[in-house]
């Protein structure tokens, strides 16, 4: 094997169809980024949902003495004996971690505490208006949160039943949304990607044909005629990964950037990052060479 | 060295075989004209000895292998131990004398000491001393097929294949590359020559096969191009 006489001839090769290489280079480039910043966004969806997943709490309102609920205007205000057997019923329940009970006035003085910056909408409510209420911990949030509020919807003293996740569902039907977009446009490039890489070896084929010629005249062996198309493709493929890792850091500091806008951060390590990039180029690798190795079965034959 | 028995070629969309039940041996060491009329089965007996086309029916043995049990990917084996010269020479252009030559042993792999001590031997061989770093289109016809000679012959092959290696020459160009050739044969190498040049073939005096029609219908020892009258 003589590695500087078949570098030399990738370099030639690539210099010579220098527009097509670049072309390959930037479609590799734009379609591995795009694929890697759809598996960083599925990273951080993943990120995400795990936190939430834990904070997630179903809230069991009690009707106060201003009912809100039919139920709770035909049973007036919620008695001490209600709330006790609201407590046993959901600790009865396997799905449930843990209930913690919250007075119409820690409630209140929450709310003004959390809206202190709107202060007509903390003047408009007054103590009483919000009910009191359990705050229930529940194993897995999305799945439990269900039955749960089925086992106490409808008890007596109980004005109604908050199920966060439901807000929660809406954002990752968003995230998910983008997410296939991200994915499916990447998927759309890597096609171009490789009839790219196909027609860029056999326009490489086609300028060396002279050499080829002759390689099998004087009995070159397959492997040989074949490599240096084999490592022009690879080589292209590396340039177009190597341009995709910076476009990935930048991908990956831009949905850093996005944590700003929500109260808890869930930032991709850069274990994350690395594991996309090389995930994108093992994805780069497997392209630019299986295309170019079943291009070149069609146009190199012995 | 090359032995057909009984060998026809028959392309697709052609009504007559380019050659029929073709039976003939060469000896290590001959020097052999192929003669006869365009579309006589010349290329075709040259193509089927380098395996670039496989034989209707019949066998062909060439440096004591039946070609027909080769595989595929034993092909360039056989290939390493035949010389091809063209009338068109099929040089690159973008490689002077010496990487011509040289090019003919990289891609098989030939170390690189192993080169720089063949290639100007060769060089010296065929007649183009001093002339190494040369460019094809700065040379005349007959260099340039010299040129092309040494490529085939660097690697020292057994057969030497010659398709029509004057037609783009002038006679007088021509006894020197002729002089070459026998210089080669002159080392053991069989060289089998395709022409359509009586004058050389008169004047050289060696076995002459001529076909016609895809056939042999003369077979010399020291024969002359056309008909003995």
């Amino acid at each position: 094997m003589r590695a500087q006489f078949v570098f030399g001839e990738v370099w030639v090769g690539l210099r010579r169809n220098l527009t097509m290489t670049v072309a390959l280079v930037v479609v590799v480039a734009i379609s591995l980024s795009l694929l890697g910043t759809g598996l960083l966004f599925v990273k951080q969806v993943n990120h995400t949902r795990a936190l939430w997943q834990n904070r997630i709490e179903l809230s069991v309102f009690l009707c106060s003495a201003t009912p809100l609920t039919p139920q709770c205007s035909k049973n007036g205000a919620v008695t001490a004996a209600q709330i006790a057997q609201v407590r046993k019923t959901l600790l009865s329940l396997p799905e449930v971690v843990s209930v913690s009970y919250q007075t119409a006035a820690q409630a209140y003085a929450q709310f003004k505490q959390e809206f202190a910056n709107q202060p007509e909408l903390v003047s408009s409510v007054q103590q009483g208006d919000i009910p009191a209420s359990f705050q229930v911990k529940m194993k897995n949030a999305q799945a439990d949160a269900g039955p749960v509020a089925a086992a106490v919807t409808g008890m007596q003293g109980v004005q109604s039943v908050g199920d966060d996740s439901a807000i929660l569902t809406n954002f990752y039907k968003l995230l998910n949304g983008a997410r296939n977009a991200v994915v499916v446009i990447a998927i759309i490039l890597i096609v171009a990607a490789i009839l790219l890489v196909a027609n860029t070896i056999r326009l490489s084929a086609f300028n060396r044909r002279r050499e080829t010629a002759i390689m099998r005249l004087v009995g070159a062996s397959n492997f040989y005629v074949q490599l240096p198309f084999l490592v022009e493709g690879r080589i292209a493929g590396l340039f177009g990964w190597l341009v995709a890792v910076g476009l990935l850091i930048a991908a990956r500091s831009g949905l850093d950037g996005l944590q700003s806008y929500f109260p808890f951060h869930v930032e991709l390590s850069t274990f994350d990052l690395v594991e996309v990039v090389v995930v994108t180029m093992l994805i780069g690798l497997a392209l630019c060479g299986s295309t170019s190795f079943l291009t070149l079965r069609r146009y190199l034959r012995v | 060295m090359i032995h057909f028995e009984s060998v026809t070629k028959a392309y697709q969309n052609q009504s007559r075989p380019a050659l029929e039940s073709v039976n003939l041996d060469v000896e290590k060491g001959e020097f052999v004209f192929l003669v006869g009329p365009s579309g006589s089965g010349k290329s075709t007996f040259l193509r089927l000895i380098l395996r670039e086309e496989r034989p209707t029916d019949g066998r062909i043995y060439v440096a004591g292998r039946d070609l027909a049990r080769l595989t595929n990917w034993k092909v360039p084996q056989l290939r390493r131990r035949i010389g091809c010269v063209f009338q068109d020479f099929r040089l690159l252009p973008a490689k002077n004398v010496y990487q011509n030559i040289a090019f003919a042993l990289e891609v098989i792999g030939k170390p690189r000491r192993f080169i720089r001590k063949v290639v100007p031997e060769v060089i010296d061989l065929v007649g183009l001393e001093g002339k190494g770093e040369r460019m094809p289109d700065e040379l005349s016809g007959g260099e340039q097929q010299r040129v092309a000679m040494a490529r085939a012959f660097v690697n020292r092959p057994m057969i030497l294949l010659a398709d029509e290696p004057t037609g783009n020459i002038d006679p007088a160009t021509s006894i020197g590359i002729m002089k070459v050739l026998d210089r080669i044969n002159r080392t053991g190498t069989t060289v089998v020559m395709a022409t359509h040049d009586a004058a050389i073939v008169d004047s050289m005096r060696k076995r002459v096969i001529e076909l016609e029609y895809g056939k042999v219908v003369r077979d010399q020892s020291r024969g002359v191009y056309g008909q003995a009258y």
